[in-house]
């Protein structure tokens, strides 16, 4: 009992050491290097696998290897959209301003991850479906996503007052996580009632291990990307909002105070 | 509940001596739904066919552009901080005030809706379902609008940022409402899509005055 007791207030001392701004800047500047190894680690060999050992597809030839780039990027933009609704309950349980950042920086990454998917699942589409746009269940609920992300940017950015603005647009990406799941339903289900889905995805035959393989390789890297890219952008975001502060005078311009 | 209804009962008042308040959303929506016929062309076929999506758009448009001031002025002259400082749950006093706004704005569209339908060509027998999914799906909007009113509160430009939140939210009911009404048009029965904004609507009313009342409170904390 004692033992876990003291495990528990392990824990907790470092959950909230994460809180401060300083512990935060300094422990993920070790920790960016190691995400972006992991990255290249997973991406390059994914990424040559997938591109040129991997077999072509008998009904799609070679497009259908957009697949290493666009089911990775739609998995991780729906992923990220919980992920920064995450930060936000965290952020406004416990008013950790830390958490609150991590929530902001992930819209602008998820917003990214979205387009890339929107944009790779249309060029893929014109030569397998012959359009570049069909208001098909997924892709309509991949664009809500999108307009959902912009939201979260737009409003955070129209408060000038930073905290506020980042506790408005996080009670917001609460909101659209609790959303979400309906919209998803409600567009999937309007697609249902107006036309079947012309076609799906990989085909009639569920995907081979060649193709598999280096796309979960890609998967993985799409989480070490986004690691990294929210650990540098929530380190920058700090150090603008805490300039005048005395723990960023002493780390950047090494000044003792 | 005493003091919900002298908020209902002062927000009804303000708004009948302040006619454009809501005059001007019903006005809009007439002429945005007057629109389609001069933009689309007056064939009938075509108007029936299009006529639960532009009255549901519309609607969803005036809705939108009227929620905007809803704490606006409030907020302005110090009546929110006294809000927080009633005897009273703040959730309870922002669905007060979402139902007031309701009254004003969104009973009103459902009265004139035989109207539009007819503008549309709507064909009778989906007058009903119509009149149904306007009744469950513009409280709902109501307080989505609400909760982006609250959200914006302490932004420089309101109206366009508040459009641009809550229409993605929007979706399901705007789904579900023209999807029943244009099941009923062609003759089926809309039951399903009716129940789904019902549950909708209850899901709404249980919990976004707890988010509006939350995002009030962020914009009062100093």
């Amino acid at each position: 009992m004692t033992s876990n007791t003291s495990l528990w207030k392990h824990t907790k001392t470092w959950f909230h050491r994460w809180g401060s701004p300083a512990w935060f800047y300094r422990t993920s500047g070790l920790i960016i290097p190691w995400l972006w190894a992991g990255f290249f680690l997973l991406a390059v060999p994914g990424l040559f696998w997938g591109l040129f050992i991997a077999p072509a597809d008998y009904l799609q030839g070679d497009s259908y290897r957009i697949i290493f780039i666009h089911v990775p990027s739609a998995w991780q933009s729906m992923l990220i959209f919980a992920v920064m609704a995450g930060f936000a309950l965290i952020g406004m349980v416990w008013r950790i301003r830390v958490a609150e950042t991590l929530a902001m920086c992930c819209a602008p990454i998820g917003a990214a991850f979205t387009v890339v998917t929107l944009i790779s699942g249309s060029l893929w589409g014109k030569p397998t479906w012959g359009t570049f746009w069909q208001w098909d269940g997924r892709m309509t609920s991949e664009l809500v996503l999108l307009f959902l992300y912009l939201g979260v940017i737009g409003l955070q950015q129209a408060i000038e007052e930073p905290r506020r603005a980042a506790r408005a647009a996080g009670l917001l990406a609460l909101v659209g996580v609790v959303n979400l799941p309906i919209i998803h339903y409600s567009v999937e289900w309007w697609t249902t009632l107006h036309q079947g889905t012309t076609v799906s995805l990989l085909g009639e035959s569920s995907i081979a291990p060649s193709m598999l393989w280096p796309l979960l390789l890609m998967v993985g890297a799409a989480k070490f990307f986004f690691a990294a890219n929210l650990l540098s952008r929530t380190r920058n975001t700090l150090l603008v909002q805490d300039r005048e502060k005395n723990w960023v005078r002493e780390t950047v311009w090494g000044v003792k105070q | 509940m005493n003091k919900l209804l002298v908020i209902i009962g002062h927000d009804l008042r303000l708004a009948f001596r302040r006619r454009s308040e809501w005059f001007q959303p019903l006005w809009f929506l007439l002429l945005v739904v007057a629109l389609f016929p001069l933009g689309i062309g007056p064939q009938p076929a075509l108007l029936s066919q299009i006529a639960a999506g532009v009255i549901w758009i519309a609607a969803l448009l005036s809705n939108m552009l009227s929620l905007e001031s809803l704490f606006r002025e409030d907020a302005q002259n110090g009546r929110l901080e006294q809000w927080l400082l009633l005897d009273a749950s703040l959730p309870a006093l922002a669905a007060g005030r979402t139902f007031a706004h309701w009254l004003v704005t969104g009973l009103p569209v459902i009265l004139i809706s035989p109207l539009l339908a007819a503008w549309m060509q709507l064909p009778q027998a989906a007058m009903d379902t119509l009149i149904l999914s306007l009744l469950l799906g513009t409280p709902t909007l109501s307080l989505l609008g609400s909760l982006g009113a609250a959200l914006t509160l302490g932004s420089r430009q309101g109206g366009m940022l508040l459009a641009l939140l809550i229409a993605p939210l929007s979706v399901p009911v705007l789904v579900f409402a023209t999807n029943a009404v244009s099941d009923a048009a062609s003759g089926f029965i809309a039951d399903t899509q009716l129940l789904l904004l019902g549950v909708i609507l209850l899901f709404a009313i249980t919990l976004i005055p707890f988010a509006i009342a939350a995002a009030l409170r962020i914009h009062l904390q100093e």
